[in-house]
C-alpha cells in the first residue's frame, strides 16, 4: 500500500511545540524507514515564495507566480512510503520530526480496483 | 422442527448478525457486500423459519447462506481480486474448532475497525450502528437527525475509506490497545448519550448491548466494564425521565419509587467488578461511581454530595474537560449551598468550550431560581434556552421553568 506523506509546516504548532527529549532527528527517521524498506522516495520542498502556478484556461496558458492556495500552512516536503496498512503508515509518520510542531498529512494511492 | 414466533426469530437473527457480518468481511474485505449477502440470508431465514423452525444452529444455517450468496455474486464479478476473495470463503472452516479465545472474535475486529481513529467521529458512530448493531438506514438517520441519503452516503464514503486508506481489519496489537479502546467506548458513550436526551431512548439501549458485547468479548478491561455499568446505572432511571408529553422530568421531580432496582443492581455489580483489580481508576468507573451515587440516593437531600464532589475532582485529573468542571461546580451548590455553586460557576472559563453550551446558563439560572433570585433567574433561563438544542426536550424544560418564573404565583 502506497501513501504520499506531505509534511507540513505549521507556523502557530511551531511555535507551540515543545521539545522532547526522545524525539527523532530526520537522520534518525531517515534511516529507520531505509533500513526497514519503507520509504520509495521524498524529499524537502522549496518556500513557496519559489512555485509557479500553471493553469490552461480555454487554451490560454496562465502561469502565476505562488502557491494556488495561500494560508499559514505550507507543505515543505514529502515522502512516499510503502506500508502494510494505515496503522504502519502513522506509527511511521508520527516518529518524523515534523510531527511536534508541524503536521504530516497521509494520502493513499489511488488505485482502480476499488 | 417446531413452527417459531417471528419474535423469536427476530432475536435470534439479532444476537448471530453481526458475527457472521464479521466474519465475511473478513474473508472478501468488501463492507458492503458482507452486509448485503448477510442480509439476504436474514430475509430466508425470516420466510423459511417461522414455517420450518429455528434451526439448531441458527449461526450455520446464516453462515453457509450468506456465504453461499457471496461466492455467487463474486462469480458473476469473475476478476482477479474476486478468485482470491473465493478462495478465502470456501476455505474457510464451517465452524471455528479448538477453544474460543474472544481476542480473536471477527466481532472485535469489526468494533475496533468501525471506531479507527482515522475516521471521523459522527462517521464512527454511523459505521458501529450499521455494520455492529445492525441498525438500518432510517433508524439510524432518524436517531441521529440527518437525512437518510446523507446517511446512505457517509456511510459509503467511510466504506471507501476504510479500503483506499488501508484501515486494518483487526484488534490492534497491545501497544495500541489502551489508545484505541478509548476511542471505541467514546463511540458507544456517544451513542448512548444521543439516545439518553430523547424519550425514544432506542440508541441508549443499543449502546447497552454493544457495551455487553465489549465485555463477553474483553472481560478484563475494566473501562469496558465500567462503561457498561454507567450506562446500566443510567438507564435504571428510564421510566421517569421523561413524562408522558415527551418533556424531561428532573431528577427531584422523578418518582424513585419506579426506578429499575434490577438494573441498579446489575450496574453496581459491574461496577463491583470494574473496580475488583485495584488499577486506578480510569474516566468511566469514575463517572459511574458517580451515577450509583445518584442511583442509590433516597433524594436529592440525601444524595452524598461530598462524595460526588471528589468523585469529580478525581475525574478533572483523569480527563480534564470544561464540561467536568461545570458539573463539579453544580455538585459543589448542592454540598455547599446554592451560592457557593453561583461562585463555582462564576469560576469557569467562560471562553472554553463552555461558550454557547446551554447548561452554563441553565445551571447559573437554576442556583438563581432556588435563591428566589427570579429576574436574574429569568435572563439566565432565556440565554440558556437559546442556546439548547432547537425544539430539542432540554429546551422544552427551559421554557417550562421561564413560564413558572413569569406566571403570576398562586399561593
Amino acid at each position: 500500500m502506497k501513501y504520499m506523506m506531505l509534511v507540513i509546516a505549521d507556523p502557530d504548532a511551531a511555535a507551540a511545540a515543545e521539545p522532547r527529549a526522545d524525539d527523532w532527528t530526520i537522520e534518525q527517521w531517515l534511516d529507520d524507514v531505509a533500513r526497514r524498506g519503507k520509504r520509495i522516495t521524498g524529499s524537502q520542498l522549496c518556500p513557496t515564495s519559489d512555485a509557479t502556478t500553471v493553469q490552461v484556461s480555454r487554451g490560454q496558458l496562465l502561469v502565476s507566480d505562488g502557491p494556488f492556495v495561500e494560508s499559514k500552512e505550507w507543505i515543505c516536503g514529502f515522502d512516499i512510503l510503502e506500508c502494510d496498512d494505515l496503522d504502519e503508515a502513522i506509527a511511521i509518520a508520527a516518529r518524523h520530526p515534523q510531527a511536534n510542531g508541524g503536521k504530516l498529512e497521509l494520502r493513499p494511492f489511488w488505485t482502480d480496483e476499488v | 422442527m417446531h413452527r417459531a414466533t417471528a419474535a423469536a426469530v427476530d432475536t435470534t437473527v439479532a444476537a448471530e448478525r453481526a458475527a457472521i457480518v464479521a466474519r465475511l468481511i473478513r474473508l472478501t474485505n468488501d463492507w458492503t457486500l458482507a452486509e448485503d449477502c448477510v442480509q439476504d440470508a436474514i430475509e430466508r431465514a425470516l420466510l423459511q423459519w417461522p414455517r420450518e423452525g429455528i434451526p439448531r444452529s441458527p449461526a450455520a444455517w446464516l453462515t453457509t447462506v450468506a456465504r453461499h450468496r457471496a461466492l455467487d455474486v463474486l462469480r458473476r464479478r469473475q476478476n482477479e481480486q474476486t478468485k482470491l476473495q473465493q478462495l478465502a470463503i470456501m476455505q474457510e472452516p464451517d465452524v471455528t474448532l479448538g477453544p474460543h479465545d474472544p481476542m480473536s472474535d471477527d466481532r472485535l475486529r469489526l468494533i475496533f475497525t468501525c471506531c479507527h481513529p482515522a475516521i471521523a467521529l459522527d462517521n464512527r458512530v454511523a459505521l458501529t450502528l450499521k455494520t455492529v448493531a445492525g441498525l438500518s438506514t432510517t433508524e439510524i438517520a432518524r436517531a441521529l437527525l440527518v437525512s437518510e441519503s446523507t446517511l446512505s452516503q457517509r456511510l459509503l464514503r467511510t466504506k471507501q475509506k476504510i479500503a483506499n486508506a488501508a484501515i486494518p481489519y483487526r484488534v490492534p496489537p497491545d501497544e495500541l490497545l489502551a489508545e484505541r479502546m478509548g476511542g471505541v467506548l467514546a463511540v458507544l458513550y456517544l451513542i448512548f448519550n444521543e439516545g439518553y436526551r430523547q424519550p425514544d431512548d432506542h440508541l441508549a439501549t443499543e449502546a447497552r448491548r454493544l457495551s455487553s458485547l465489549l465485555v463477553e468479548l474483553m472481560p478484563n478491561e475494566d473501562e469496558v466494564r465500567a462503561l457498561l455499568a454507567l450506562i446500566t446505572l443510567q438507564l435504571s432511571r428510564r421510566a421517569t425521565r421523561f413524562d408522558q408529553a415527551g418533556d424531561l422530568v428532573p431528577i427531584e421531580e422523578q418518582d424513585r419509587r419506579l426506578w429499575d432496582e434490577a438494573l441498579i443492581d446489575e450496574g453496581r455489580e459491574h461496577l463491583r467488578r470494574a473496580t475488583a483489580s485495584r488499577r486506578p481508576p480510569g474516566p468511566y468507573r469514575l463517572q459511574a461511581q458517580i451515577a450509583a451515587c445518584h442511583a442509590t440516593a433516597t433524594d436529592t437531600r440525601t444524595t452524598p454530595w461530598s462524595t460526588i464532589v471528589t468523585l469529580y475532582d478525581a475525574l478533572l485529573v483523569a480527563q480534564p474537560s470544561p464540561v467536568i468542571m461545570l458539573n463539579r461546580a453544580i455538585a459543589i451548590g448542592f454540598r455547599d449551598g446554592y451560592r457557593a455553586g453561583l461562585v463555582e460557576l462564576e469560576a469557569l472559563d467562560p471562553t472554553s468550550s463552555l461558550a454557547g453550551y446551554y447548561l452554563l446558563p441553565a445551571a447559573r439560572a437554576d442556583f438563581l431560581r432556588r435563591l428566589h433570585r427570579h429576574d436574574e433567574a429569568r435572563r439566565a433561563y432565556e440565554t440558556a434556552a437559546r442556546l439548547a438544542p432547537a425544539d430539542g426536550p432540554e429546551q422544552r424544560l427551559l421554557r417550562r421553568r421561564l413560564t413558572e418564573l413569569t406566571a403570576p404565583r398562586e399561593m
